[in-house]
């Protein structure tokens, strides 16, 4: 794998292809656990994990399975791991669990982790594979984690809240009160504030790419004027 | 064509083994670890309502079944952890169920000091929305300490209300429902709890939660 290779494999999950605002795969868990930053990073991070590790296995066996069979493999493999993490985060990290609660089995129906396996996976190494999963993961951690944060301080005026429930009661002072006596805007804590967020998210991204494009065309079109010359 | 299939099916079948072997192994190696921490965090829960001063046994192992009741919205046999002072009964902690939450049921451990006193109160789980109605959950609000060492007396029938509909307990505008179905809940409980105090703290089983610990 070269570093153009590994470059533009980043470069897909973080912006071109990423995953919750241009392919827009996996809203299920976009909408309902993006309602404070601590919720959104955690199962980002959690969907990260499980498509590192989707990634790499579907890899390994591409070669191995019959082609008529693939998919039903994929979904098993999918499903074995997470429920794999799902063990490892109730014994391990009991108050996160506590925390995702649902939302944790829930990632075996986020298509996008499907998604990557036929798409990518099944066709390249394991270590493209393993770094496809983790771009894709943080692509899709990134957006959940500023649509958490807008939504918390529009919602609660707080930012950061429940990372007590995560580290323990000591990190309830890094707890941030963004709008003091804030009374709270529920519809920005309900779905439809997700589905509002992310469609500005959508555009803003729209609006940065359109605005690099322009650029590039604007530097580019003199210069193809200016050759002949 | 039948021995692709054939083929075929036998993938996939390697690939279950594989990966019921896998859950396996893990669920094995997570489970106590698992069984722990669940433990653990149901008494986190019942030593913030029993105040480590009022019994002086290992209230955790002291457990009871009382039978289902209509007062504790119960439909099933539930626990109830018991705590003693020199062999004396001085705390119990009852489950209740507040079977009318604005998301359905509500959880609730209610500790009652002997005198009939309340220790404390918890949500131990519960359905209700998320920034609106969770603010009875002690992780997201203190809320739930209103009914810390309120008793039958100091708090008369038509009290067990919030205060909208004329009673003393406070709640938080734009979530009546949710405060007002553990309020019903808690006053449940305290009156069973006055029904029933002889035969809480009774039968002594010996062997309780015995089966749990050897394993």
């Amino acid at each position: 794998m070269t570093s153009q290779e590994m470059k533009d494999i980043l470069w897909n999950g973080l912006w071109k292809q990423n995953t919750g605002l241009v392919q827009l795969l996996g809203l299920c868990p976009l909408l309902a656990i993006s309602n404070s930053v601590v919720n959104a990073v955690s199962l980002g991070l959690a969907t990260t994990l499980v498509m590192t590790l989707s990634g790499s296995a579907v890899a390994a066996i591409r070669d191995v399975i019959p082609n008529e069979a693939r998919i039903p493999v994929y979904v098993l493999l999918i499903a074995v791991l997470v429920t794999i993490v799902q063990m490892l985060m109730n014994a391990y990290v009991h108050s996160l669990y506590l925390v995702l609660g649902i939302f944790i089995p829930l990632i075996v129906t986020n298509c996008i982790v499907l998604a990557r396996a036929e798409s990518f996976a099944s066709k390249n190494g394991i270590r493209a594979s393993a770094l496809d999963g983790i771009a894709m993961g943080l692509g899709l951690t990134a957006v959940l984690t500023i649509l958490g944060g807008v939504r918390e301080i529009l919602g609660k005026g707080t930012l950061l809240s429940g990372l007590d429930l995560v580290f323990g009661e000591s990190a309830k002072s890094l707890v941030i009160t963004v709008i003091p006596d804030y009374h709270g805007f529920l519809i920005a804590i309900l779905p439809p504030g997700a589905f509002i967020v992310l469609g500005l998210l959508i555009g803003l991204r729209n609006w940065v790419n359109l605005r690099a494009e322009q650029k590039v065309r604007n530097a580019t079109a003199p210069a193809a004027l200016s050759q002949p010359a | 064509m039948a021995k692709a299939s054939l083929h075929t099916a036998a993938n996939l079948l390697f690939f279950t083994l594989i990966g019921t072997a896998m859950l396996a192994i893990t669920f094995e190696l997570t489970r106590d670890t698992i069984r722990q921490s669940e433990e653990n965090e149901r008494k986190k829960l019942v030593v913030q309502i029993a105040p480590a001063a009022s019994y002086d046994n290992d209230i955790m192992k002291d457990t009871g079944q009382v039978a289902s009741d209509e007062l504790l919205g119960s439909d099933e046999e539930t626990m109830v952890y018991r705590g003693r002072l020199k062999n004396e009964p001085s705390i119990a902690v009852l489950q209740a169920i507040a079977p009318d939450g604005y998301g359905g049921r509500i959880n609730l451990i209610v500790a009652i000091h002997k005198d009939g006193r309340i220790g404390g109160v918890r949500v131990v789980s519960h359905n209700e929305t998320p920034g609106l109605g969770d603010y009875i959950d002690i992780a997201k609000n203190k809320w739930i300490t209103v009914f810390d060492a309120a008793t039958l007396e100091s708090h008369k029938e038509r009290d067990w209300k919030v205060k909208k509909d004329g009673g003393t307990f406070d709640y938080m505008a734009g979530a009546t429902i949710t405060p007002r179905a553990v309020i019903k809940a808690v006053h449940k409980a305290m009156q069973y709890f006055a029904l029933h105090k002889e035969e809480i703290f009774e039968p002594v089983q010996d062997e309780t939660s015995g089966k749990e610990k050897t394993k």
